[in-house]
């Protein structure tokens, strides 16, 4: 690799046209990478909003052939299973979180974060299938229950890692500070690491949140879907995602019309909550630059 | 503890996965993975197609994206003003944020159409060509690779700019004081992080193995094993999705939970490998700026 620093005189002119080549495709790459993000949010967005409507928001769907109708069924249901799925991760999370930082460099630290790392990488569909024999099978039903189990799974790592990051940003002196006080290690998390990292931890597990949210392959065989509005949990449920995927693969351009409408729901998730997370870290260094 | 309840999750998975394919285990054994043909009315159940398509895929689209990766990651950190980067990283990062269903419907109505235009106007000699043959329909190998691809690169790009940011700057300054070009010095920075940067690409790899919403939305789920890029084919995840509730018995069921832990195994593999290989760069990266002189200041 050293080759040309040193040996055969090679034209000064080639390396430089080299090097200007090289920084042009780096360039180049960039652009190729954002041309399908510009085309996706952009197809998403005109084909979205000449389908997005009041009714989109507040109406069942209808029958096939009946224009119109809307996917109230479906938010609701994807903001249960998502709620479902916070409730379960949310502690486990940021307790697991908790206990990687402040007992990291110990054997059952790097464990439990390769634990976490591992669950990350699982594929959402095999979580699924995880869940659908842990949470479906036993009770012979679909359920809005089960559909929660399964986010809930892939929520756990990402709220534990942002956890752990974010309290090991917290400084030392502010730990030494409270043991120092006489404070047990357990107060001194408690009530003086956690609440520094607290607006950063939320952060993360808004952003968890707007992953989860988006998930379809988890929920195709735990909370099914329904033709119903229902907020029995222990019924099947529809979902913004999977009522995407009906609509998207059914042959119905009406049907094709309210999928649009569903993916710009989900991008404007998506979109409102990662512009908030950058706003509030950025907040949150600034803070800590000051402190 | 919280943290052993984490650690339970990961375990159950394992013996979930296991205890539900037992029976297509014990039926089929290794001739599973060797068996062309998928028909579930026969109870006929072999997973090559789906094996096949899933690395053929997952393959394809790293060939497409790892260069575009590195690009993108040396253009962040090493090239580009200072106040480009946060707006490049956060794109490039919502580029990963986007739902994988969302970028199944994309496909579906918008890539699918005009990867049919493409194929159509390959010309005849291609066509001849194992790589190219079959009618042009759109739907298989080629859409659901472009797609992954599109998938893949925030990963990956990410990970090899943090790679690239541990490398140490006297690296880079020493080849410059060698009088080395801005590709030579980065050539050099590049090959300091190889090891990290191989994590990366991996990591990106074990994304595209276990992706399934999208790839199930193009890639024509067709269980046949095809070198053809035009051909409809059919990847592990999507066969699971696809199938699972229309699986009536307990043997087709078992077949495809089986399909399922060897995914699970593939990518658990493809992972730790991957943060191996990272963790390794990292801390390799660190002693070495005092340690040892650079690679680079040796040769002069």
């Amino acid at each position: 690799m050293n080759a040309p620093l040193h040996a055969s005189p090679r034209s000064v002119m080639w390396r430089k046209v080299l090097s200007s080549a090289f920084v042009a495709f780096c360039g180049a790459s960039v652009v190729i990478a954002l041309v399908p993000l510009g085309f996706v949010l952009f197809f998403v967005v005109t084909q979205g909003v000449r389908a997005v409507n009041l009714a989109f928001f507040l109406q069942m769907p209808k029958p096939v052939g009946e224009a119109g109708g809307g996917m109230a069924n479906a938010i609701v249901g994807t903001l249960l299973v998502s709620g479902l799925a916070a409730v379960m991760a949310i502690p486990i999370g940021i307790g697991s979180g908790i206990y990687m930082s402040e007992y990291s460099g110990t054997r059952v630290a790097s464990l439990i974060r390769f634990a976490a790392d591992t669950l990350n990488g699982v594929p959402s569909i095999v979580i699924g299938v995880f869940a659908y024999g842990v949470a479906v099978l036993p009770f012979k039903q679909f359920s809005a229950f089960a559909g929660g189990f399964a986010l809930g799974v892939m929520m756990i790592p990402i709220i534990a890692r942002t956890t752990e990051e974010l309290l090991l940003l917290v400084p030392g002196s502010m730990r030494e500070g409270a043991l120092a006080l006489g404070a047990t290690r357990a107060r001194a998390v408690c009530s003086v690491v956690v609440p520094a990292a607290l607006p950063g931890i939320v952060t993360g597990v808004v952003l968890a949140l707007a992953r989860i949210a988006g998930e379809t392959a988890p929920l195709l065989f735990t909370s099914f879907n329904n033709r119903f509005f229902t907020t029995d949990l222990r019924q099947p449920i529809s979902t913004l995602t999977v009522q995407v995927f009906t609509y998207a693969i059914s042959p119905y351009d009406d049907w094709h019309r309210q999928a649009w409408a569903g993916a710009l729901v989900l991008v404007a998730i998506v979109l409102v909550c990662s512009l908030l997370a950058r706003f509030a870290t950025r907040r949150l260094e600034r803070m800590h630059a000051r402190g | 503890m919280f943290g052993a309840l984490l650690l339970a999750i990961v375990c159950a998975i394992g013996y979930e996965l296991i205890r539900q394919s037992m029976a297509s285990i014990q039926k089929f054994g290794l001739a599973f993975w060797r068996t062309e043909i998928w028909d579930p009315v026969a109870g006929q159940f072999g997973a090559l197609p789906f094996i096949w398509g899933t690395l053929y895929s997952s393959i394809l689209a790293l060939v497409i994206s790892t260069p575009i990766a590195l690009g993108i990651a040396v253009f962040i950190s090493e090239l580009c003003p200072a106040g480009l980067r946060q707006p490049l990283v956060f794109l490039t990062e919502l580029l990963a944020a986007i739902p994988s269903i969302v970028y199944g419907l994309w496909g579906i109505f918008v890539l699918v159409p005009a990867i049919r235009a493409l194929e159509a106007a390959t010309p005849e000699p291609l066509r001849q060509l194992p790589l190219f043959s079959g009618p042009p329909l759109g739907v298989g190998m080629l859409s659901a690779a472009a797609i992954l691809a599109v998938m893949v690169i925030p990963f990956s790009s990410s990970v090899s700019r943090e790679v690239l940011k541990s490398v140490p700057p006297a690296q880079r300054e020493a080849a410059y004081a060698l009088g080395a070009t801005r590709f030579e010095a980065i050539r050099a920075a590049l090959f300091y992080a190889r090891t990290g940067i191989v994590g990366a690409v991996m990591l990106g790899f074990g994304r595209a193995l276990g992706e399934t919403m999208a790839v199930t939305m193009v890639i024509g789920n067709n269980p046949k094993v095809s070198l053809s890029l035009f051909a409809p084919q059919y990847t592990m995840a999507a066969v699971i999705a696809n199938e699972f509730t229309e699986a009536a018995d307990e043997l087709y069921l078992a077949a495809l939970v089986e399909i399922g832990l060897v995914l699970f195994v593939i990518t658990l593999l493809v992972n730790s490998l991957s943060r191996l290989l990272i963790w390794w760069m990292a801390r390799t990266a660190k002693p070495s700026m005092t340690a040892e002189p650079a690679p680079a200041a040796e040769a002069a």
